[in-house]
C-alpha cells in the first residue's frame, strides 16, 4: 500500500472536476488521479499510490543522488576491494 | 523502468555496503518504519550484506497489520449485511478477525469487492444507487490523500450511498511511542519515504531532538535503503541526531501541500488503537464532524463486538521491534500466509510474511531484477 510505483504521465484530462491522467508503467497503462500534482505535465515521471500521483520525481535530485553514490564507488575502486566481497549472481 | 533500475544496481549497492563497513565501529540498532522497506530488505537480502554491528529491527508501518481487531470485526459485520457492497484494498481480505475474515464472509454470500483505488469504490457507488457502498479506509499518510478525496468526491457528486470505515494511522506518534518505551532498543530511524512524500519531514526534528535519535528519510529500492542506512550510521558514529533526507528525488521538507490540505479538510486527529500495540494518543485520523454522515460506523448499527485475539501470536511485539518473526513458536508451522494467526503474516507489508517468503533466499539477489 505504501509501495508507490514510478510511471510516466502520457495524457492529462479532467473527469468529474478532478485532474486525471494516463500513466505508463513500463508498457502497462493505468488511469491515475493527478489532483495532488497540479504542476504535472505530460512526460513527467510520477509516483502512484492507490491510483493517486503523490509526487513528481525530480530528475535532477535522482542524478545527484546517483553521482554521490558513484563517488563512493570510485573511492572504493581506488582503495581496492575489501576483505569481504559479495558474489554477484 | 526509469528510476527503478538505477536504484537496483548491484555495483552501487555493494559500494555503499563497503562504505558502511568502513564507517561502523560499534553496534547500532536501526528501525525501518515501513513494511514495504522490510519486504525490500528481505527480498534483496540486504540484512545479510550489512556488517554484523548493524541490526535492523522492523517497524509498525504495515497498515493492514495495525488496523485494530475491533475495526476488522466491524468490517466483517457491515460486510455481512444485505444490500451492502463492501470495498477494500485486497490485503485486508485475509486478515483474521475474531474467528473469520472477509474472504469467509464473501464465501457466505457477502458482496465484497477488491478495489485498487477508493475512486473505484466511488464508481461502484454511482453504478449501484440502490446499494450501500462501504469503503474500508485504512492506511497511513500514503493512502489518506486518496481516501479523503473519495469523501470529497462523494460529497460533490451527491452520493448518499457511499460511506467509509476509517482506520487511519499516523507515523510520528508511533515513532514517539516506540522511543518512549522502556524496552526501546532503536537508536536511529529510516523514515518511511512515501509517508514523507505526502507529509514532508517537518514533523521529525522535535522527535530526533527529544530522543537524540537520527531520523533519515529513506526510499524503497536497494540502493535507497542502503544509502539511508549509511547516512544514519554516519550520524550515529559522529554522535549526531539530525533529520536527513536520503530520498530527495521524491521527498521535500514541506511534503505535498495540496494533499495535506485535503487530508486536513476531511480528517481530524484522534486517538487510535493499534492492533497488537494498544492505544496511541493522537495517532489516528477520523472524519471531521462536517463529514460524519459519510462515517460507516454511525451509518450501520453494529452489535456489541467482543474481539478475541489469538493467544499465541506475538505480532504486537514484532510491530514494536521487540521481537523478530523467528522468535514466535507458531511461525511457519501453526501460522503461515495461507492460514495466518496474525495480520503480520498476511500483508505484503507484514514482517512475518516477508520472513516467510524470503528467508530461504540467499543474499545477492539484487542483480536478478
Amino acid at each position: 500500500m505504501c509501495l508507490g510505483i514510478p510511471g510516466k504521465i502520457i495524457e492529462i484530462y479532467d473527469a468529474n472536476g478532478l485532474m486525471m491522467g494516463k500513466v505508463d508503467f513500463g508498457g502497462v497503462t493505468r488511469e491515475a488521479c493527478l489532483a495532488y500534482v497540479p504542476e504535472a505535465i505530460i512526460g513527467d515521471y510520477t509516483l502512484i499510490h492507490v491510483g493517486f500521483a503523490l509526487s513528481i520525481i525530480s530528475e535532477q535530485e535522482a542524478r545527484e543522488t546517483l553521482e554521490l553514490i558513484q563517488q563512493i564507488a570510485d573511492l572504493n575502486s581506488e582503495i581496492g576491494p575489501e576483505s569481504t566481497v559479495f558474489e554477484q549472481v | 523502468m526509469k528510476y527503478q533500475q538505477e536504484f537496483r544496481d548491484a555495483g552501487l549497492a555493494h559500494s555503499i555496503v563497503q562504505e558502511i563497513r568502513r564507517t561502523v565501529t560499534r553496534s547500532w540498532v536501526l528501525m525501518e518504519i515501513c513494511g514495504g522497506q522490510t519486504h525490500a530488505i528481505m527480498r534483496y537480502g540486504l540484512d545479510q550484506l550489512l556488517p554484523e554491528e548493524i541490526e535492523l529491527v522492523h517497524g509498525p508501518g504495515c497498515p493492514v497489520c495495525v488496523t485494530s481487531l475491533e475495526l476488522v470485526d466491524k468490517a466483517l459485520e457491515i460486510a455481512s449485511q444485505p444490500g451492502v457492497i463492501f470495498t477494500s484494498y485486497g490485503d485486508m481480505l485475509r486478515v483474521p478477525g475474531s474467528g473469520r475474515d472477509l474472504f469467509s464472509v464473501r464465501a457466505a454470500g457477502g458482496d465484497i469487492r477488491v478495489v485498487y483505488s477508493p475512486l473505484d469504490a466511488i464508481q461502484i457507488a454511482r453504478e449501484n444507487p440502490d446499494k450501500q457502498i462501504v469503503f474500508f479506509a485504512i492506511g497511513f499518510e500514503t493512502t489518506a490523500p486518496a481516501n479523503a478525496m473519495s469523501v470529497l468526491q462523494a460529497k460533490s457528486l451527491g452520493l448518499s450511498n457511499y460511506s467509509v470505515l476509517v482506520s487511519h494511522v499516523r507515523v510520528p506518534p508511533a515513532m514517539q511511542a516506540i522511543l518512549s518505551s522502556p524496552y526501546n532498543r532503536v537508536q536511529g530511524f529510516l523514515a518511511a519515504g512515501h509517508v514523507c512524500a505526502v507529509m514532508g519531514y517537518w514533523e521529525y526534528p522535535p522527535l530526533s531532538e527529544q530522543f537524540k535519535a537520527p531520523i533519515v528519510v529513506t526510499g524503497f529500492e536497494p540502493v535507497d535503503i542502503l544509502q539511508g542506512i549509511l547516512v544514519t550510521v554516519r550520524q550515529l558514529e559522529q554522535g549526531k541526531f539530525e533529520v536527513d533526507n536520503a530520498y530527495p528525488r521524491i521527498v521535500s521538507y514541506e511534503g505535498n501541500l495540496p494533499a495535506q490540505a485535503v487530508i486536513n479538510r476531511v480528517f481530524t486527529t484522534c486517538d487510535r488503537k493499534w492492533r497488537g500495540i494498544g492505544l496511541i494518543p493522537a495517532s489516528g485520523w477520523c472524519l471531521r464532524s462536517e463529514f460524519s454522515h459519510f462515517d460507516a460506523e454511525s451509518r450501520f448499527a453494529v452489535s456489541q463486538i467482543q474481539p478475541e485475539e489469538s493467544p499465541i501470536c506475538i505480532a504486537g511485539q514484532i510491530l514494536q521491534g521487540m521481537k523478530k518473526p523467528g522468535q514466535c513458536p507458531a511461525f511457519g508451522s501453526l501460522c503461515t500466509p495461507e492460514s495466518p494467526l496474525g495480520a503480520t503474516m498476511v500483508s505484503s507489508e507484514g514482517a512475518c510474511a516477508a520472513y516467510y517468503r524470503y528467508s530461504s533466499q540467499a543474499a545477492g539477489l539484487m542483480t536478478q531484477e
